[in-house]
């Protein structure tokens, strides 16, 4: 840029720069611009992909992870029928325990002292016991009570009495357990959702006359997705995982499984590489659900959604196509 | 100013006194705002003004007096000699016959505009979708929105959001409408578009109450302005009287303070 030029664009009365220093400065206008090396990324990166090759090489070649062993169980009709009781068990007790989580959250942010106190010593008993311990309790409930019964209390009337072994079976006592284990934590989460969001939008639906119901439901949850969504997920993946605890009431989900297996075969480490393999198959589908249900529930916070890795894929695609089109 | 005679929409308040805590911010406040009329309530921060608003609609309870509009009491109901206060289905009917427009404008962010507009329609006054949405699209043109109808808030300018919120508070046609300091989160720049959408509504026979730092609008539209300060109304009148002729010592130092050397009156 000339001298004159750069005093054009001063105001009229500022000082610029002395025109013997201005002269000075020689023309870049034809140079090439040539970004910074990095040499210790490249370096970072070559160690880096060295040791992951390393890793794959030993999972491949070395015979003792006896990777036919894992071809062999993958599929086998037994562990099917454990994964089919790890997902039933994720599903109930998730479902449920968010949902009572989600009436513990309300209580615990009610007006009502009593309400508040009750979820509030609900999330600290549940928080405060191993679920292993909890699963036992409710497994042996039969020894503390014999009896579970609907009645009129302190008579002697009852409409309904049921032995409690009866009631409790193992799938009962894995759903209650890991559904009341759940609902103290998801309480929690749904709790720090809902105070996420400006008291504003409760004061403007009540301004409006919106329902009370249609306040949390309409405008405060939605909101609160946000911030729930990626702890809640967690907690369901980590709930996938915490189903194997069950094992302990000898309950054949898919944890249960491999060991029965493994215990007849010997081959321990190929079988619990088959139940390791499909808790990541799990939970790598659970992420795919998160990543679009997370995108669903982002909409009106951010100005405009960045593209899926599908329509990334397909944007490239057709840009690509076109390309040769014109060629 | 002279507009045609309204039917609907008058505002008592008497004696009314809110505290926080130990602090009383409302000292019994007594006023009437005829059906039409157009007011603005000024004042320094923490004067009540904003308080006093939203006593009106019972998003505050007051803790002493009462306010009735259209002679029938907001957010109690007498019995004997008590006031009882009504359940909370009877309050949030109340409140659909009394629109609010916020300094923050607290727009629903995961709805558009136009779901902004449209959702108490249906949920609170139980109208069709159908009806609801050709509502508010009208209103959204009169706004000068209509274009937007379907972009989120965070993709309009402040200027824009508080216009869609004066938009849903038109939607429910309420007889009053409150507008608590509506241009005070706006960039400069965009106030003037947000006061000409009011100025357009000062003609439409709506009560308004207003809080508001803009002198020259006050000065523009109002029927009446009532000077605030610490819980009690010091002092009201046309704009002309209290702007040109303020009787309070309070009031002179406000308006020594908010109104400009070069301001001429």
């Amino acid at each position: 840029m000339s001298s004159t030029a750069t005093r054009a664009l001063l105001p009229p009365g500022a000082q610029g720069p002395p025109p013997a220093a201005a002269d000075a400065v020689p023309r870049y206008s034809q140079y090439h611009l040539v970004g910074s090396r990095h040499p210790w990324r490249w370096a970072g990166t070559a160690l880096v992909a060295l040791l992951v090759i390393g890793v794959a090489w030993s999972l491949i070649t070395n015979p003792r992870w006896e990777w036919a062993v894992v071809g062999q169980w993958f599929t086998a009709q037994s562990v099917l029928h454990g994964l089919g009781e790890t997902l039933r068990l994720t599903a109930i007790s998730g479902i449920l325990g968010f949902v009572l989580g989600f009436l513990l959250a309300l209580m615990r942010l009610s007006g009502s002292p009593l309400l508040v106190a009750v979820s509030w010593t609900f999330s600290w008993i549940f928080r405060s016991t191993p679920l292993l311990v909890q699963m036992l309790l409710w497994y042996n409930l039969g020894y503390l009570y014999e009896k579970v019964s609907v009645g009129i209390p302190f008579t002697d009337v009852r409409f309904f009495e049921v032995p409690t072994t009866t009631l409790i079976s193992q799938f009962a006592a894995a759903v209650l357990g890991l559904t009341l284990n759940q609902a103290a934590y998801s309480a929690e989460i749904i709790r720090g959702g809902i105070l996420s969001v400006d008291q504003g939008q409760l004061e403007a639906a009540a301004a409006l006359g919106i329902p009370a119901w249609r306040r949390s439901t309409g405008i405060v949850l939605p909101q609160a997705m946000r911030a729930i969504l990626p702890t809640a997920f967690n907690e369901i993946i980590g709930l996938v995982k915490g189903t194997s605890i069950v094992y302990v009431l000898a309950y054949s989900e898919l944890f249960y499984t491999v060991q029965v297996i493994y215990n007849r075969t010997q081959q321990v480490l190929p079988l619990l590489l088959v139940a390791t393999l499909w808790y990541v198959v799990i939970t790598s589908v659970l992420s795919v659900f998160q990543y679009y249900i997370e995108r669903y529930y982002a909409k009106g916070a951010v100005r405009t959604l960045p593209l899926t890795p599908l329509q990334k894929a397909r944007k490239y695609l057709s840009t690509h196509a076109a390309g040769k089109v014109t060629r | 100013m002279s507009r045609p005679a309204q039917t609907r929409g008058l505002v008592e308040i008497t004696d009314v006194r809110k505290s926080f805590g130990t602090v009383e911010v409302l000292h019994g406040i007594t006023l009437t705002v005829q059906p039409g009329e157009v007011t603005v309530i000024v004042g320094p921060s923490g004067s009540g003004k904003s308080t006093l608003l939203r006593t009106i609609n019972h998003l505050e309870k007051v803790d002493g007096g009462f306010i009735a509009i259209d002679g029938s009491l907001i957010g109690y109901r007498g019995k004997g000699t008590k006031l009882h206060e009504l359940p909370e289905r009877e309050i949030l009917k109340q409140r659909t016959e009394i629109g609010m427009v916020f300094q923050n404008f607290n727009l629903f962010p995961h709805f558009t505009a136009l779901e902004n507009v449209t959702e108490a329609p249906v949920v609170a006054q139980g109208r069709s979708r159908t009806e609801a949405r050709k509502l508010g699209l009208e209103l959204l043109d009169r706004v000068g929105l209509k274009d937007r109808a379907n972009a989120y808030p965070r993709q309009l300018s402040g200027g824009q959001q508080q216009r869609v919120a004066i938009a849903r508070a038109l939607a429910l046609e309420p007889k009053v409408l409150l507008f608590d300091e509506p241009t005070s989160a706006l960039d400069p720049e965009l106030v003037n578009e947000v006061l000409d959408v009011m100025r357009e509504l000062t003609e439409s026979g709506t009560t308004l109450l207003i809080v508001t730092h803009e002198m020259a609008f006050a000065r523009d539209v109002a029927d009446r302005v009532i000077f605030m300060d610490q819980g009690r109304i010091v002092e009201q009148g046309t704009p002309q009287e209290l702007f040109s002729n303020p009787q309070e010592e309070r009031t002179r130092a406000f308006l020594s303070k908010i109104l400009e050397p070069a301001f001429n009156i």
